[in-house]
This record gives structure tokens, C-alpha cells and sequence, in this order.
């Protein structure tokens, strides 16, 4: 295989690269807010050295690359052959991989949008290049079926978010929520690192496919036990799962809007790719049972724990919460454990059930993080009271948010009620018996406490319209419509969400012949 | 073309969104009076089979799950269409008056109302479900935003029960779905479950749709529900939404789960009976007027179930006759207390108002309140006798001492409507000048007659809707 062949198979990732180096190339030209001045400084206007005209004409400028380098990507990856290998079997092209590069780049793409209105986010080239390489470790995470490969990934996608999760250095929460996400990435790679030590001393192998070859042969060991286990314990913390989840409220709380919604989003669409691939593809042989009464050791009784505790944690923690972004920490944690659902059901019909929900969970948490993005610009916060009376001063915002918060809470006619009932269906069909009703049910109990919250915060936005007079002229300026390009792209979101809940076929389709 | 009363109200409803306010009314009331004339012609045609639940439309919706765009008539259904149509034209020209956010309000009503048009025309279960949780959410919307008493507390409430309730069928048909593969109802009728499942099964999905029709002691949401709404949010609850329950049972569990049902009909003969006894002697005891109607629908809905536990074609077909009764008569109960008394006076206590002498103040509204009065009663002449009357019949077959039970209820039923009736509009009022208010306007006089007109036209000539209900009931799996 020839360099350039080579080079084409790599070329949506090439592509993105050279964006973030056109974009950092372009940040670094409009000119930098030097860092002492603007943390001395009250506001954000206050920035000292270049005028405040080039830096913002240059962080336009760098968020038109970035969306058109994430667009030309897309192209790219529609110009893939079907089936190829890259680096003997490091990195896999299949339909499903394609798939969910495309899907990983859209929600970068939307990710760029929401954070081109950011003000508050100094060194917009830095910060739109780093969310450029969060994605090429997205796609990696995606592109592989090799263990060595998946890690790298995971590194690159962790470094990158903790770096954006504590880019704002006039907030303090910010920061906390970097060391906060960092220390615990960085235990939970360990974790997952030890883990495949484990699985390569048993297999002597790193791809995956090999590797559940090898299992079939061996019974299930103590020592392959760790090794699953420490596995999965750093998937776990990637996709928010409880009791590996405490990151997450002081991350999506404290980050930046729209690193926040990334981390949520891509990250966890990514993970989840990922771990179904492993545990499906490579742990495979060791699937074990969770049904009720007839468990089977193997990973899919720690899914099935992970996913009943998550259920239970966080919605039930969900409950309390006044801030937002805090609440959506939370329903995401339950949300992790019903997206596991499908996994502990196994097979293609569960992974697929899998594959659906987390898209459309994605595409739905960025959109809501897109409205709290907005009225935190122009009240100052995030709390639930500030969201106010939102829907007499802009309908478009609140209609966007009654949405998301309805698909969230699994409403007909939108997605995420036909995720949950394919999900389910999926975890039902799996065992014979209905052995997982238990699952199923704890979740459909989950997804009625998580009602009241999604409806409280609708309740806020439509009912309460009195509001401290401190922000009222600020929920006026709401009210004019923030930037035009934001209230779009909210609009095509909420779009999104309506279209996959009465029509996903197209979607579920794609999916279903997308596994192998 | 039945199909089309979905289609049109959920038109109506996107159509308001992108309208100025002054149009609301009238679209809503355009909305939904075509709805009524499409039921209303679909009764009278017969170029469709009525006696067996005839597809309508069919097309493929997501082929890789077996999901279909089904939609299907039968007497039942096309009785249920009719009925939503007579309440949803009511609702809206009793919520004429409506000048807060008007639009939404309409948006919502038009929700709910499209959701049970939706409901009623199913064929597909998983069409069915999306239809029925369609309906609870607008119901938060209308309560919280343009109720009164308590009305977030209400509406949580209610919309949380109506939720659990769901998650309950949702359950039921994840089972019936990957058990026998399929989700076409008509193909899930032939399907033979195993008996077992059935045994639980039928329970959980039984259970989960009477929530939303009010069964004991899974009541409690309706009473503060209906207290707490707006006048068109306690018609629609009444008149509509808590027959979709009925419906789903009789529609889905009961038919699906021929077996499971056998087994447990008479748990369900008992929670009816206690339903009906119980909610009356608690309605005894109210000084809310609307708390006294929210227990009458309990009660009344209780003779629903009661006639869907008997398992007979005279019980069943009497059930489904009582839910088109008690449709239009909750309608106009909480017409008269929510907007002609309550907008009026600012009081819903009865002890307050037997000292107003409402019935000189408001003529036509003590004349429509002694219709409804009489027909919740059962008295001959009026729907509510008809349905009543063929209940207790068939019920007379299954279980003999229900019916001397529900005899005694029936007393209490007339008992507190009888006491409402007196203390709100003929109390004893010394003073000679009665209590001055504006009178009552034209769009509630119309909705007052509309539905008065439907309930006596079916107390004195119920062969209309029997003749149609009857051949569907007898084609039902579990009869045979």
C-alpha cells in the first residue's frame, strides 16, 4: 500500500488536522489576549494589546474554517471505500465506522457553531482547534477494532476535553471542573490500560476480533475477570456511568457551554461505540447472563449493575437539582444506564438499540446545552430561575427546550421515546424468558422520576414569569434573539430530534446494516 | 376518510402556532367541529364494515422493527371518535373566553384531542402508544399554565399517575411485542399466549391503562385533576382522556389476553364495585362543586369497568355505551361548574352558592345543570340510563351481587347529585334580589345544546350507537 493510498483512507482525519492547523494559524494571527490582563480584568471587554475588532473578526474567521473543514471531512468520508484496512488492521473502514465518523463530526460541527457566539472564550482559535482534535481522536475511537488503537483515542479525546474543560480562565469552576475531569481520566485510563495489559497477556493479541477467537477457547479465569473488569471500569468513566460518574456534575457545571455539551455529546457517542465494540466483538465469548434468577458470570452482569445504578443515581439525584447544566449532568448519568441496556442485551439488535439512542441522546444534549448556552450569555447564569419566563421573551428558545427536555423524558413523538422503545424491545427480546424485565422495568421507573424533573424545568421556562429585576434587561436583550446563527442551528437541532422520532427508519436502517 | 379527523385536528394545531391570537378561537373551533362532522358522517356510511375493526390505512413505518402507519375503524372506535368530537366542539366554545396565551391553549386542547382521535383509530400498538402518551403532556401544559386550585400540584399529579400508568402498558405491549413479533392488533388477536404470561400480562397491561380511567384506589389523580384545571382541561379529562383508558383496556389487554383476562375479571368486577360506591360516598361528603363531579367520573367510570369485567356482549357493549354517556355528561357538568358558575361567581363552595340563588340569576345554566343532573343519574330519557341499564344487565349474568351492590351506589349517586344540584343553584336564598351577573353568552349556550342534544338523543334512540357497537363487541376474541 502506497503512501497516497494510505493518505486517502486517512483523509477525513488529514483534513480535520490541517483545520486545526489553518485555525490555530489563524488565531495566532488576529493576535492573543495575554492572560494576566484579561484574569485581572472584570469583564471580558477588557482586553488589553489588540484591538477588540481584529480578535473578533479573527474568531469569525476561525469558526468559518473550522465548520467548513468539519464539512469538507464529511465529504471525505463519503468518498471511503466500503471495506478497507489501514496499518494492518489498526484502523478499519466499514459502513458502521463511516457512520459514526459522520455523526462525530456533525456534533463537532454543531459544537463550532455554539461556540462561535461565545464570548467569554478568549483565543477562540486555540480553543476551536482543540474541539478539532477531540474529533480526530473521536474518529479513532470510532475507526478502530484494535486495543493499542482504542487507547490512543481515548488519550487524545481525554487530553483535548480536559484541556477545553478548563479554557476559561476568568471562572474558577472552570478550572475546578479541568483538575476534577483530569484527575479522574487520567485514573480511569490507568484503569482501562491495566486492564488490557490483562486481556494481552491472556490473548497475546490487540485486535479485537482475534482476541474473542482466543476467549472462546478459555474458560472464564480470575485473571481474565480483572482484566474485563478494569476494562470496562474506564469505559465507565467515559460515558458517565455510576458509580464512576462523579466528574461529570462539576464538569458540565463548570466548563465552558459548549465544552461541556462536547464532552457529553461526542465523547459519549464515541464511548459507546467503542465499548459495544469491544465487549460485543472482543469479549464476546464471555457474555455471561443478567437475567433474573439465572445470572451468568461475565461482563454483561456488571453492564446490567452499572446500568441499574446509574438509573437509580441519577435520576433520583436529578431531583435536587436548581442548576441546569447540574441537572443534565445527572439525567446523563441515567441516560448512560438505559444506553447500556442495549448492551447487556448483546447482539446485533441490542448493539444497534445501543448505537440509535446514544445518536440521538447526543444530537438532543446538544441542543439543550446550546439553549443554556444562550440564556447563560445573556443572564450571567445557568440556574433554573434564570430561565424564567423564557418562553414569552423568545418562544423559538423554549419551544427548542420543551424538545430536547421531552425527548429527553422519552415523549411521543420525538426520539428519544423511540430510542427507549427500541432499546427496551431490544433488552426484552434478548433472553427467552424475559430475564432482563427487571432491567427494563427499573428503567421505565427511572424514566417516570425523570418526568417531574424535565418538567419542572419546562414549568420554569413557561409558568414562572416573574423574575429578579437585577436580570430583567438582560432577558430582554434574550427575548431580541442572541445571534441569528445559533437560534438556525437550534432550530435544525430540534428538527433533528423531531424527524428521528417519526420517521427513524432511515436512521435505524442505516444502522442495522451497518453491523456486521 | 375517518383517518382524516387526525390529520385535520393536528393541522388545526400546527396552523394556531404561526396565527395571530384573534384567529385562535375560531381555528380551534373550525379544527374541531370538521372532526365532529367526519365522525359524524363515518357513523352513517356503510361502505365500511363496522362489525370487525376494517383497516383504513396501512403503510410501513419502520419495516425493520414491523411498525406500520396502521389505522382501523370498528362501531367502538367510530363511537369513541364521535363522542371526542361532541366533547372537543364543547370544549372549545366553553373556553371562548380564553384570553391568556390563547394560541398555546389551543395548541395544547388540539393536542390532546388529535392524540385521542389517534388512539381510538389504531391498529398498530406501537402507534397506539405514541397517540397515548401524546395526550399527557398538553394535559401539564393546560392545567399549569390556565388552571386555578392547586393547579401545579394538579397537574404534576395527574400527569405523573397518567405516566406511571403508561410505563405500565409500555411493559405490556415491550411483552406482547417480542413474544409474538408483532404488533399489528388485528394480527395479534389470532396469536395464541401462552397462558402463563397471560396470567401476569394481562394484569399489568389491564392496570396500567385503568389508571387513566380512574380505577380504585388508583383514582386520586382525577378528582385533584379535574379541580385544578381549566373548564376545557376537566371536559377534555373527563369527556376524552379518561376513556382512553377504558378503551386501551378493552381495545388492547382485554382482546389480546383472552386468558389472563378470564382469570382476573372478577378482581376487576371488585375494584369497579368499590370504585363506584366509593367515589360516590366520598362525592356525599364535597363542598367543591368540581370536587363533587371529579368523583362522579370516578364513579361513573366505574360501571365502565365494571361492564368490561363482565365479559358479556350486553356488559361490554353497555361499557362502551356508558363511556359515550359519561362523555358527553361530564362535558356538560363541568361546563356548568367551571364556566357558567365558577367565571361567574369566583366560587366553587357549595355552601356559598346555595345562598346566591343562582337559578333566577342563571336560568339556562340551572336548566342545563338539571339535564345533566338527571342523566348522571339515570334517569330514563337520557343516556346515562341506557348505558347504566345495560351494564347492570349484563353484569346480572357474571356477578349477581355486584349488581345489589351497585344498586345501593347508584342510590348515592343520585343522593350527592341531587344534594350538588340543590345547594348550587336552588339553595334557600333570603334576600329577593338575586345575584346580578353578566348573562349567559351564546358560544356556551351552543356548547350546552350540543351536548345536551347528544345525550338525550341517545337516551331515547340508543339502538343508534348499540346497533354499531354490538356487531364490534361480538367480533372481540374474548366472547368466544
Amino acid at each position: 500500500m502506497s503512501y497516497l493510498d494510505l493518505l486517502k483512507l486517512a483523509s477525513p482525519e488529514a483534513i480535520i488536522a490541517l483545520t486545526a492547523l489553518v485555525v490555530l494559524a489563524i488565531g495566532l494571527a488576529g493576535g492573543r489576549a495575554p492572560v494576566a490582563a484579561a484574569v485581572s480584568a472584570a469583564g471580558p471587554n477588557r482586553t488589553a494589546g489588540d484591538t477588540p475588532d481584529t480578535t473578533a473578526a479573527a474568531s469569525h474567521l476561525c469558526s468559518f474554517f473550522a465548520a467548513l473543514g468539519l464539512a469538507f471531512a464529511v465529504g471525505a468520508v463519503l468518498m471511503l471505500p466500503q471495506h478497507a484496512t489501514l496499518f494492518g488492521g489498526m484502523l478499519v473502514i466499514t459502513p458502521l465506522t463511516s457512520l459514526f465518523k459522520i455523526i462525530c463530526i456533525a456534533l463537532a460541527f454543531f459544537t463550532v457553531l455554539l461556540a462561535s457566539g461565545n464570548d467569554s472564550l478568549r483565543n477562540h482559535g486555540e480553543y476551536l482547534a482543540i474541539i478539532l482534535l477531540a474529533t480526530i481522536g473521536l474518529m479513532l475511537l470510532v475507526g478502530s477494532e484494535e486495543l493499542l488503537m482504542i487507547f490512543i483515542g481515548l488519550e487524545l479525546t481525554g487530553l483535548s476535553l480536559y484541556i477545553i474543560t478548563a479554557f476559561d480562565k476568568t471562572d474558577i469552576r472552570s478550572a475546578e471542573a479541568g483538575l476534577k475531569y483530569f484527575l479522574f481520566g487520567s485514573t480511569a485510563s490507568a484503569f482501562t490500560l491495566f486492564g488490557i495489559s490483562f486481556i494481552y497477556g491472556m490473548s497475546g493479541t490487540t485486535s479485537l476480533a482475534a482476541i474473542g477467537q482466543k476467549l472462546t477457547a478459555t474458560s472464564a479465569q480470575p485473571v481474565l475477570a480483572v482484566g474485563i473488569i478494569m476494562t470496562l471500569i474506564g469505559f465507565a468513566f467515559k460515558i458517565a456511568a455510576a458509580p464512576f460518574h462523579l466528574w461529570a456534575p462539576d464538569t458540565y457545571q463548570g466548563a465552558p457551554v459548549p465544552s461541556a455539551a462536547f464532552i457529553a455529546s461526542g465523547s459519549k457517542v464515541a464511548s459507546f461505540v467503542v465499548l459495544g465494540k469491544i465487549v460485543l466483538v472482543g469479549f464476546g465469548p464471555v457474555h455471561g447472563s443478567a437475567a433474573w434468577h439465572a445470572m451468568i458470570a461475565g461482563w454483561s452482569p456488571v453492564l446490567a449493575v452499572l446500568a441499574a445504578l446509574s438509573i437509580v443515581v441519577g435520576n433520583l439525584v436529578a431531583l435536587a437539582q436548581t442548576n441546569v447544566r447540574r441537572l443534565l449532568a445527572y439525567s446523563a448519568v441515567a441516560h448512560a444506564g438505559y444506553t447500556l441496556l442495549g448492551l447487556v442485551a448483546g447482539g446485533r439488535d441490542g448493539f444497534s438499540a445501543t448505537l440509535f439512542y446514544t445518536t440521538v441522546y447526543a444530537f438532543t444534549l446538544v441542543g439543550a446545552f446550546g439553549v443554556v448556552a444562550l440564556v447563560r450569555r445573556e443572564t450571567g447564569s445557568d440556574d433554573l430561575q434564570n430561565f424564567a419566563g423564557l418562553s414569552s421573551l423568545s418562544p423559538l428558545l423554549a419551544g427548542c427546550m420543551s424538545i430536547f427536555m421531552l425527548s429527553l423524558a422519552g415523549m411521543p413523538p420525538l426520539a428519544g421515546f423511540f430510542g427507549k422503545f427500541y432499546l427496551f424491545s431490544a433488552a426484552l427480546r434478548a433472553d427467552a424468558n424475559h430475564g432482563l424485565l427487571w432491567l427494563v422495568a427499573l428503567a421505565l421507573l427511572g424514566s417516570l422520576i425523570s418526568l417531574y424533573y424535565y418538567l419542572i424545568v419546562l414549568k420554569v421556562i413557561f409558568m414562572d414569569e416573574k423574575a429578579q429585576p437585577e436580570i430583567l434587561p438582560a432577558r430582554r436583550r434574550l427575548g431580541e434573539g442572541g445571534s441569528l446563527l445559533q437560534q438556525i442551528s437550534l432550530s435544525v437541532l430540534a428538527a433533528i430530534v423531531l424527524f428521528l422520532g417519526i420517521i427513524p427508519g432511515p436512521l435505524v436502517a442505516r444502522i442495522i446494516a451497518a453491523l456486521p | 376518510m375517518i383517518a382524516w379527523v387526525i390529520y385535520v385536528t393536528f393541522t388545526g394545531a400546527v396552523v394556531l402556532l404561526f396565527l395571530p391570537r384573534v384567529f385562535s378561537r375560531w381555528i380551534a373551533l373550525l379544527t374541531t367541529v370538521a372532526g365532529f362532522a367526519i365522525g359524524l358522517t363515518a357513523l352513517f356510511r356503510d361502505d365500511v364494515d363496522l362489525a370487525h375493526f376494517t383497516t383504513i390505512v396501512r403503510v410501513p413505518w419502520v419495516p425493520m422493527l414491523g411498525m406500520n402507519y396502521h389505522l382501523a375503524v370498528d362501531g367502538i372506535s367510530v363511537t369513541m371518535v364521535l363522542v371526542t368530537g361532541i366533547a372537543a366542539v364543547s370544549t372549545v366554545l366553553f373556553s371562548w373566553d380564553v384570553d391568556h396565551r390563547p394560541n398555546e391553549f389551543f395548541f395544547w386542547l388540539l393536542l390532546v384531542v388529535g392524540g385521542s382521535y389517534g388512539v381510538f383509530l389504531s391498529a398498530d400498538l406501537f402507534l397506539l402508544f405514541v397517540f397515548y402518551e401524546l395526550v399527557i403532556f398538553p394535559k401539564y401544559f393546560l392545567i399549569a399554565i390556565w388552571g386555578s386550585t392547586n393547579k401545579e400540584y394538579g397537574a404534576m399529579k395527574l400527569t405523573l399517575y397518567s405516566f406511571f400508568g403508561g410505563a405500565l402498558v409500555f411493559i405490556g405491549i415491550l411483552v406482547v411485542y417480542v413474544t409474538a413479533g408483532s404488533l399489528d392488533l388485528n394480527q395479534l388477536a389470532q396469536f395464541q399466549f401462552p397462558p402463563q404470561l397471560q396470567s401476569w400480562a394481562f394484569p399489568v397491561l389491564f392496570l396500567g391503562f385503568a389508571v387513566l380511567a380512574g380505577i380504585w384506589p388508583l383514582h386520586t389523580w382525577a378528582p385533584t385533576g379535574h379541580v385544578a384545571a381549566p373548564t376545557a382541561g376537566s371536559m377534555l379529562l373527563a369527556g376524552i382522556v379518561m376513556k382512553l383508558g377504558a378503551y386501551g383496556g378493552l381495545r388492547v389487554a382485554m382482546n389480546l389476553f383472552p386468558q389472563g383476562f378470564q382469570i382476573w375479571s372478577k378482581w376487576i368486577a371488585v375494584l369497579a364495585v368499590i370504585g363506584i360506591v366509593y367515589a360516590a360516598a366520598v362525592a356525599l361528603r364535597q363542598r367543591d362543586l368540581k370536587f363533587v363531579i371529579g368523583y362522579s367520573s370516578v364513579s361513573h367510570m366505574g360501571f365502565v369497568l365494571l361492564g368490561l369485567a363482565t365479559a358479556n356482549v350486553l356488559g361490554v357493549s353497555g361499557a362502551v355505551l356508558q363511556m359515550f354517556s359519561h362523555g358527553v355528561i361530564a362535558a356538560l357538568l363541568f361546563a356548568v361548574a367551571g364556566r357558567m358558575i365558577y367565571r361567574r361567581t369566583h366560587t366553587r363552595d357549595l355552601d356559598e352558592l346555595s345562598i346566591l340563588g343562582l337559578s333566577r340569576a342563571l336560568p339556562f345554566a340551572a336548566f342545563a345543570f338539571v339535564i345533566a343532573s338527571a342523566a348522571s343519574m339515570g334517569i330514563p330519557g337520557f343516556s346515562g340510563f341506557a348505558a347504566e341499564i345495560t351494564i347492570l344487565l349484563g353484569a346480572w349474568k357474571s356477578f349477581p351481587v355486584a349488581v345489589w351492590i351497585t344498586g345501593a351506589g347508584m342510590v348515592l349517586v343520585a343522593a350527592f347529585t341531587l344534594r350538588a344540584l340543590k345547594k348550587s343553584f336552588f339553595g334557600d336564598s333570603q334576600s329577593a334580589d338575586s345575584f346580578a351577573t353578566e348573562p349567559i353568552t351564546f358560544a356556551e349556550k351552543c356548547g350546552a345544546g350540543l351536548v345536551m342534544f347528544a345525550t338525550l338523543a341517545i337516551g331515547l334512540y340508543p339502538k343508534l350507537l348499540l346497533d354499531r357497537i354490538v356487531p364490534a363487541v361480538e367480533a372481540m376474541r374474548f366472547l368466544k
